[in-house]
């Protein structure tokens, strides 16, 4: 009889590390430092890579076998959503500009994120963190496809998505979130995953993507939801990657703490202030909304974020000095970002508004310190203006912040009457800033922030106008000339939603499908 | 018989998204893949140069010296975007899986010929961290390459890559157990027939340039490999040999090559017609990888060919020769 030695039983961590880790060796032929370049330059010490523990086991079989199944749900959702006509459902046109905004603004980060982690799933020398940042750069490129292809069918029928590729490298305000990862993605590959992973992905991801989810849910965009829904199994385990890579880089060295904490500093504001757009989704965007921008901060920040922070005491970690500037805007920062917006309207691709009565009412509820003492009566009377015919529309371009490129809209904190500036001398030129924190975050690296493409400067330098514009010819049109430099089409894809092209089409077509012609 | 389901008819304003509409030649229905792909990459307006790469923008073509006029000429001619990606491998794991509980659940590894069993330990085990070495250069490929089209597929085949190296794994634990990884790794470290191989996979590890580490691993390894390892040792010598139960636990690797290739030579394809520099860049560096990975794949083949490897091996390189002449590359 044949004596079967028994097999060495593997427990599943060991399994897994043998599936992934146990991969990689030493090498002997290249030097570790040619092959890992880009791993020591941020000044991050890592003594012992196997100390990393993989925050999820997922090994490619089971991978495919629960994406796929995932998929495969997500697109009979999305197909059937696109031939029931399922756009109509939703509680008012005004809403597929969130959509607009989600398309040309976020989409193009989710790919920035794939190609991101791609780099950092190639950069770190530790097998283990390697194989959960590719990872993330597969689920990643899933999200931006997903979102393409849910809202497709919104581009069908709507205007303002139409070329939103071209318009998220190009126009102004789509500036500031490609600012943001592009500023992610240049830093290291320790900074990237404490940007992305970590600050975005942990930190802040309920304040972004989850209220366009939401508000897509309470909305009737059942294309919108279905993505998101299905992203969120996904985003868990980035959650879990962004966690466990600032816990091992703290434990590896006191000396990271500094660097990690700064990194933490910049990058809550950073990402706070991309925020600015989802703000004002929510208080104004949204037909009916759910919860205030107000809201969204204290629950997901101040409590969740809160206990976040106290949790990383133990490592040295403190809650970034900017919260306390966000508590001061908070009552402020949608009212002010949707002021300018309607100001800029002409220059959007997605239509502004002035709210109706009850969305007054409700903003007045929701902000009782701030909407009717300062906003509600520049609404109004910007209505007022509309009602006789002056819909005004800024025309002059605005100052940017040299660092997240939002113009110059936010007030002084703690005094909402005061616009707030700040400004650098650096290598014989003038820097200007929306807020002390962006000024700082120049300040520790101004080489890199001279470079921003900066949308206004750009339009004064004639960057910004279509090949052969000859901005010196009789009755020449800048304005004109940037929107055909952006491809947004004048007249459909911006200015006011009253009496715009969508507004018409919904209705026509709502009639068409409820009622008998 | 015809049935008349009826559904509101809307005429929609347009098709698809203009930049998809400038590339398939006007305003009509587009397909997954290409709204998936096209233009998705940033080209235009980057704000700061890479921290970590200085000398050139975050996505730059000029990290290649391969030139082309348009990075969206390349296709996949498998259509892939990550759903349809996603699905074709569930399908594929399915299959491995019902293969592996086959094998396992009839006791065939037990029943393999200890001296085969030997044979395909030692050969597939070390296999594993050639195939990692293939998903970081697939990591780097997607990393800092340019244009979705070409970097996109480059991501599925790095993970590809990680899950072969897993279902290689799992091979050797189910012929051997834990320590024949370990065994397998001492000899990828110190024994001499692993030695070409490995300084093979090293040196890719340093290459910049993101389309010769395509060559290098992609159509020049990978080329030589899969042929030499899958199709000729395991299912045509070992099989023959009593080992078909090997090849039903390698057929993921069999079929993956056979799917895989026809991107690899359509991409080939794309960048040698582009220009005659192109192609005699290409043919500079697959002649020089391919000599150099044909060197190293030899005293890989004897673990189980012996005597017989020299011969199997140039029948492999001459196949491989003839299959980038059909792509555009003469060798």
């Amino acid at each position: 009889m044949d004596m079967q030695v028994a097999k060495k039983k593997l427990g599943l961590k060991e399994k897994y590390q043998v599936m992934t880790r146990g991969l990689d060796w030493e090498p002997s032929y290249q030097k570790k430092e040619d092959i890992y370049p880009y791993a020591s330059y941020e000044g991050i010490k890592i003594h012992d890579w196997d100390k990393w523990e993989d925050p999820f086991r997922l090994t490619m079989d089971a991978y495919w076998k629960y994406q796929a199944e995932k998929e495969r749900k997500l697109y009979a959702i999305i197909d059937a959503y696109a031939q029931n006509n399922g756009h109509l459902n939703v509680t008012d046109a005004r809403y597929i500009n969130t959509v607009k905004l989600f398309l040309t603004g976020v989409s193009p980060l989710e790919y920035m994120a794939h190609r991101g982690f791609a780099h950092a799933g190639r950069a770190f020398p530790g097998a283990g963190p390697r194989v959960a940042c590719l990872m993330q750069s597969l689920d990643e490129i899933r999200h931006a496809q997903t979102q393409i292809h849910a809202l497709s069918n919104f581009n069908k029928h709507y205007n303002g998505l139409h070329d939103f590729r071209h318009m998220h490298d190009r126009v102004w305000y789509l500036s500031v979130p490609k600012s943001f990862f592009d500023d992610a993605v240049t830093a290291g590959p320790f900074e990237f995953m404490v940007a992305i992973g970590f600050s975005f992905e942990y930190v802040l991801t309920n304040l972004l993507f989850v209220p366009f989810v939401s508000g897509a849910a309470y909305n009737g965009d059942m294309g919108t939801m279905t993505f998101g829904f299905s992203a969120q199994s996904d985003e868990a385990r980035h959650m879990t990657l962004g966690l466990e890579v600032i816990k091992f880089i703290l434990e590896q060295d006191p000396d990271n703490l500094p660097i990690v904490q700064r990194w933490i500093d910049k990058w809550t504001w950073r990402g706070y202030r991309v925020l600015t757009l989802v703000a004002m989704m929510m208080d104004y965007m949204l037909p009916k909304r759910t919860m205030s921008w107000k809201e969204a901060w204290e629950v997901y920040f101040e409590e969740n974020g809160g206990a976040l922070f106290k949790d990383l005491a133990r490592y040295g970690i403190t809650m970034p000095r900017c919260a306390e500037t966000i508590a001061l805007e908070k009552d402020h920062l949608s009212h002010q970002a949707w002021g300018t917006f309607y100001n800029y309207g002409a220059a959007a691709a997605f239509h502004t508004w002035v709210p109706e009565k009850e969305e007054m009412d409700w903003l007045a509820a929701k902000y009782p310190q701030s909407f009717d003492k300062y906003y509600r009566p520049r609404l109004e009377f910007w209505r007022e203006q509309a009602a006789k015919g002056n819909r005004f529309y800024n025309k002059t371009l605005p100052m940017l912040c040299q660092t997240c490129q939002i113009p110059m809209l936010f007030t002084e904190p703690g005094d909402p009457t005061k616009i707030c500036y700040r400004e650098v001398d650096y290598q014989g030129s003038k820097y200007h800033f929306c807020s002390d924190h962006c000024k700082e975050i120049f300040e520790h690296e101004p080489e890199k922030y001279v470079q921003s493409w900066l949308p206004v400067h750009q339009i004064y330098q004639g960057s910004c106008f279509p090949e052969g514009t000859d901005p010196s010819a009789e009755g020449f049109d800048p304005l004109a000339a940037v929107l055909q430099y952006y491809h947004l089409e004048f007249g459909r894809d911006n200015l006011d939603f009253e009496g715009s092209e969508d507004q018409k089409n919904f209705d026509l077509w709502r009639g068409q499908a409820t009622k008998n012609g | 018989m015809h049935i008349d389901l009826r559904t509101v008819s809307i005429k929609p304003l347009r098709q698809t998204f203009d930049h998809v509409a400038r590339r398939i030649g006007g305003d009509k229905p587009a397909s997954r893949y290409q709204e998936g792909t096209f233009d998705l990459q940033a080209t235009a307006n980057f704000h700061y140069r890479p921290t970590w790469d200085p000398q050139h923008e975050i996505f730059d073509p000029s990290r290649s010296a391969i030139r082309m006029a348009d990075w969206y000429a390349f296709k996949d001619p498998r259509q892939f975007y990550y759903g349809a990606y996603a699905l074709a491998r569930a399908k594929q794991q399915d299959t491995a899986e019902g293969n592996f509980d086959f094998v396992e659940g009839r006791g065939l590894a037990d029943e393999l010929p200890a001296a085969l069993r030997d044979t395909v330990l030692k050969l597939l085990v070390p296999l594993r961290h050639v195939a990692w070495g293939s998903n970081m250069n697939n990591a780097a490929i997607c990393a800092y390459g340019y244009g979705t089209a070409f970097t996109q597929p480059c991501v599925y085949q790095a993970m590809d890559q990680l899950g072969i190296a897993q279902y290689l794994t799992r091979i050797g634990l189910l012929l051997g157990d834990v320590d024949v990884l370990d065994e397998a790794k001492a000899a990828w470290m110190d024994d001499g027939a692993w030695q070409g191989l490995r300084r093979y996979v090293e040196d890719s590890f340093v290459l910049k340039d993101p389309f010769e580490l395509y060559v290098a691993q992609n159509v020049v390894l990978d080329g030589l490999l899969y042929p030499l390892v899958y199709e000729t040792v395991i299912d045509g010598v070992l099989s023959a040999r009593g080992g078909t139960a090997v090849a039903m636990l390698t057929r993921f690797m069999t079929d993956w090559f056979g799917e895989t290739r026809k991107w690899v030579d359509a991409t080939v394809k794309t960048a040698a017609a582009e220009s005659a520099d192109n192609k005699a860049l290409l043919e500079k560096w697959i002649a020089r990888w391919r000599d150099r990975a044909a060197g190293a794949l030899l005293p890989v083949a004897r673990i189980a060919l012996q005597e017989g490897a020299d011969a199997v091996l140039a029948e492999v390189v001459q196949q491989f020769n003839a299959r980038l002449a059909k792509a555009g590359v003469a060798l």
